[in-house]
């Protein structure tokens, strides 16, 4: 019953949908805007609805359901079939839509400072997506679908995703996504209306910070997911679909910041409208990548070429829609503000040139072998090494230039502000040239990188200081509390990944019980095995002694069998705090009962996901800022 | 118009940084039917995707192992030192990160294999000809479990 609900839900979801976009295009009439905001608010209603009756339908184990049969099982976890409703292609398609009919939803709320007009079409362009996806749902990728004969047990989840980060790793990531949409819608009512001026950024401000703020979480937590459950230590493989959500990010970083300069000096209008239209399109273009199944990759879980099809004419439909109307409309919105190079506009022109050079390049790098086979002209990878050779060279100047864009007046520099910034430089050059000497040997590029990390962080500081000495510290925006939380942050995630690109150490080693190895000053001793059984899983669990200079702990890494599913996956073992991260994973077993297992020191290994997180904490303090509930 | 310049030049710059990071980086995918069809340079790093051919896994000492890969018509020796992915089995398909040496063993630096004990590499069911699963000999037939 649960299941023809939901269908239903869905149903009337996109007939609602289709009365939100025609009553939000009728121009002058106060009736049908007032009916796009029900029609908003309903939609959400009739969302939230489906995705309950989906958790329903998994609750009570209803193999009736094909997408249920095919992602639970009688002996999985409550949590695990909870989370099982995103844990799959139809699902977490479902999760896409409400978390759009949510955004949908709070803009029809939290607009009482816009023209109606306004909302009316930036809820018909909400809305036109909408339909859009719910049509997918229901034409391709029905999560309600029956499967008869009904079969006594379910396949269960994909053990992957049986893990605490993957319970709130998609929502946020797909939070964040699809938050984009907002600040396309307004950027598409702007083009229509030939409105772009201080006051519409302040509107589209804090909904695209809103989304950055969660797409900067839904990728942290993705990285700290790979790191301890895809089992080998890993926190950022450049896979295409991870590459999927950072090439948005890097579009949105970009946005937040030309937001700025349209904002305060009324300048690069038609430039923000094109990053808000390129970031929605590049999350459009990670949902094609990641739902058609193009890629091979861990996360690909579906593949039916039908979908890809389908959403490839959708992202057709909505990126050359709104471009084309971009090359007509765009030249009203130019403005003839000069721009000086030594100014704080100046500095956020080299930021978004950095990148959206960066965002290309990954682009290039992800797309080409996919174009390439398409074309049948062969089969070709391109790993990690390409994109760490372009990328550290583009993100050094830009993580240098931040401290100085952050201190430097609007329009026209001065020196003065060099002579601000002389102590966190200093600092900087002294603190950058001392850490590497606490580790094994000294790293010039540690230094470097430490250098430009602590920069950005006592730049940050520097910057919160001399607000607080000018006017105390209430007289402090959060904007500016934002924005410095969010730059130590990006200081913090450099400083990690510096520290744990350059000193990490890694060794697989092959031990009989009770044999030992050594590995960054740790000396690891594999105890016992023993076997223990979980829920859903079996599982040989190793005790693994760790010690230097008489400080010890026992590591516990598993290699569960799930039956459910006849995969085996590798539970890795990790002691961390915010020095160092000490990791072991279990590999196999020998025919003379030893085993191989794999052993990580890995140094500030904590800190790629605190900046993550400190970015992300600044992004929402700066969501909240006064400055855009006030009218004027 | 120093920005401008400056501008411009540090783009070039970077389109430069792209394109030259960009060749260095890519990798083939062949067969074993391609590596023995055409002369692939010694020392080119590259990517191979074939089947384990059944009971050819020795381990050597440490986690040294040596294995055959192998798709309908020919076969190739792999080396690897290290520890082998949770669904490394015999008879199922493989994608492994490489060289060749010049007496033809391709030294493997990096193996993958996926979480489904029926999963093919698509280049390799693409090269195969069959659709999704693999049935030529010597791999049929593939048991579960």
């Amino acid at each position: 019953m649960s299941a023809e609900l939901g269908h239903f839900a869905l149903i009337l979801a996109l007939a609602i949908s289709a009365v939100q976009v025609l009553s939000g295009l009728w121009r002058g009439n106060s009736k049908m805007t007032a009916l796009a905001t029900t029609a908003a608010q309903a939609q959400f209603g009739l969302m939230l609805a489906a995705f309950v009756l989906l958790g329903i339908c998994f609750v009570q184990y209803d193999f009736s359901v094909a997408y249920v049969a095919a992602n639970s099982h009688t002996d999985t976890p409550l949590i695990y079939r909870m989370t099982a409703i995103w844990g799959a292609h139809e699902g977490s398609m479902l999760l896409w839509v409400l978390m759009l009919s949510g955004w949908t939803f709070a803009v029809s709320v939290f607009n009482r400072r816009l023209p109606p007009e306004m909302v009316a079409q930036v809820l018909a362009v909400l809305g036109v997506v909408t339909a859009g996806f719910l049509l997918f749902m229901l034409l391709t990728s029905n999560p309600f679908d029956r499967l008869f004969p009904v079969p006594a047990e379910g396949r269960d989840l994909n053990p992957l995703l049986q893990d605490p980060g993957m319970i709130i790793h998609p929502p946020m990531l797909y939070m964040g996504y699809v938050g984009f949409s907002v600040a396309f819608a307004f950027a598409i009512a702007a083009l229509l209306s030939g409105r772009l001026d201080a006051q519409w950024v302040r509107w589209t401000r804090p909904w695209t910070t809103a989304a950055w703020a969660f797409l900067t979480l839904g990728i942290t937590l993705g990285s700290w997911w790979a790191y301890h459950e895809l089992g080998w230590g890993g926190w950022w493989f450049w896979d295409p679909v991870e590459n999927a959500s950072f090439m948005p990010w890097l579009v949105g970083t970009a946005l937040i910041h030309s937001l700025a300069v349209t904002e305060k000096r009324d300048a690069l209008k038609a430039w923000t409208v094109l990053l808000a239209i390129l970031a929605f399109a590049l999350s459009l273009l990670g949902t094609f990548l990641v739902r058609s199944g193009v890629l091979v990759s861990v996360h690909a879980f579906a593949s039916d070429p039908e979908r890809g099809v389908f959403i490839l004419g959708f992202l057709a439909l909505v990126i050359g829609g709104s471009l084309s109307l971009f090359a007509w409309r765009a030249s009203r919105l130019m403005s003839a503000t000069e721009m000086q190079l030594v100014s704080r506009e100046g500095l956020l022109l080299f930021n978004n040139v950095f990148l959206l050079v960066a965002a290309s390049a990954v682009l290039l790098g992800t797309l080409y072998p996919l174009a390439l086979d398409a074309f049948n002209l062969g089969k070709i990878s391109v790993g990690p090494p390409y994109f760490n050779a372009v990328f550290v060279p583009l993100a050094a100047p830009l993580t240098l230039l931040v401290g100085f864009a952050a201190a430097m007046p609007w329009k026209r520099g001065s020196g003065e502000i060099l002579r601000r910034l002389r102590s966190p430089a200093a600092f900087a050059l002294v603190a950058g040239a001392a850490l590497p000497l606490f580790y094994s040997h000294y790293s010039f590029a540690a230094a470097l990188g430490a250098m430009l990390a602590f920069w950005t962080m006592s730049a940050a500081t520097q910057e919160i200081i001399q607000r607080t000495r000018a006017g105390g510290l209430p007289s402090i925006p959060r904007s500016l509390w934002g924005m410095s939380l969010a730059h130590f942050g990006l200081g913090l995630f450099t400083l990690g990944i510096t520290i744990v690109s350059c000193y990490a150490a890694e060794r697989d080693e092959r031990l009989a019980p009770g044999a030992s190895a050594q590995l960054g000053g740790y000396e690891f001793t594999l105890q016992k095995v023993e076997s223990v059984s979980g829920p859903n899983y079996s599982a040989d669990r190793a005790h693994v002694a760790v010690e230097r200079s008489s400080r010890s702990f026992t590591l516990r890494p598993e290699k569960r069998l799930y039956a459910s599913q006849n995969s085996v996956m590798t539970e890795a073992a990790v002691d961390h705090n915010l020095l160092r991260d000490v990791y072991v994973a279990l590999g196999e077993p020998f025919d003379n009962g030893d085993w191989s297992l794999r052993l990580y020191y890995r140094p500030m290994m904590r800190l790629v996901w605190l900046g993550g997180l400190l970015a992300f904490l600044g992004g929402l303090i700066a969501t909240a800022d006064r400055r855009y509930r006030k009218s004027t | 118009m120093l920005g401008v310049g400056l501008l411009v030049l540090g783009l070039a710059a970077a389109a430069a940084l792209t394109l030259t990071a960009f060749r260095k980086n890519l990798m083939n995918f062949y067969t074993p039917s391609d590596l023995v069809a055409r002369q692939v340079p010694p020392q080119e790093t590259m990517r191979i995707g074939g089947l384990v051919l059944r009971d050819s896994l020795k381990r050597g000492d440490g986690l040294r192992v040596e294995f055959t890969l192998a798709d309908c018509t020919q076969s190739l020796p792999v080396r690897y030192e290290g520890i082998l992915p949770d669904l490394f089995r015999e008879g199922q398909g493989i994608v492994a990160t490489g060289s060749l040496t010049a007496d033809r063993v391709f030294i493997a630096s990096e193996i993958l294999a996926k979480h489904d004990e029926n999963y093919v590499p698509p280049q390799l069911a693409d090269s195969l000809k069959t659709a999704g699963g693999h049935s030529c000999e010597p791999f049929k037939p593939v048991t579960k479990g």
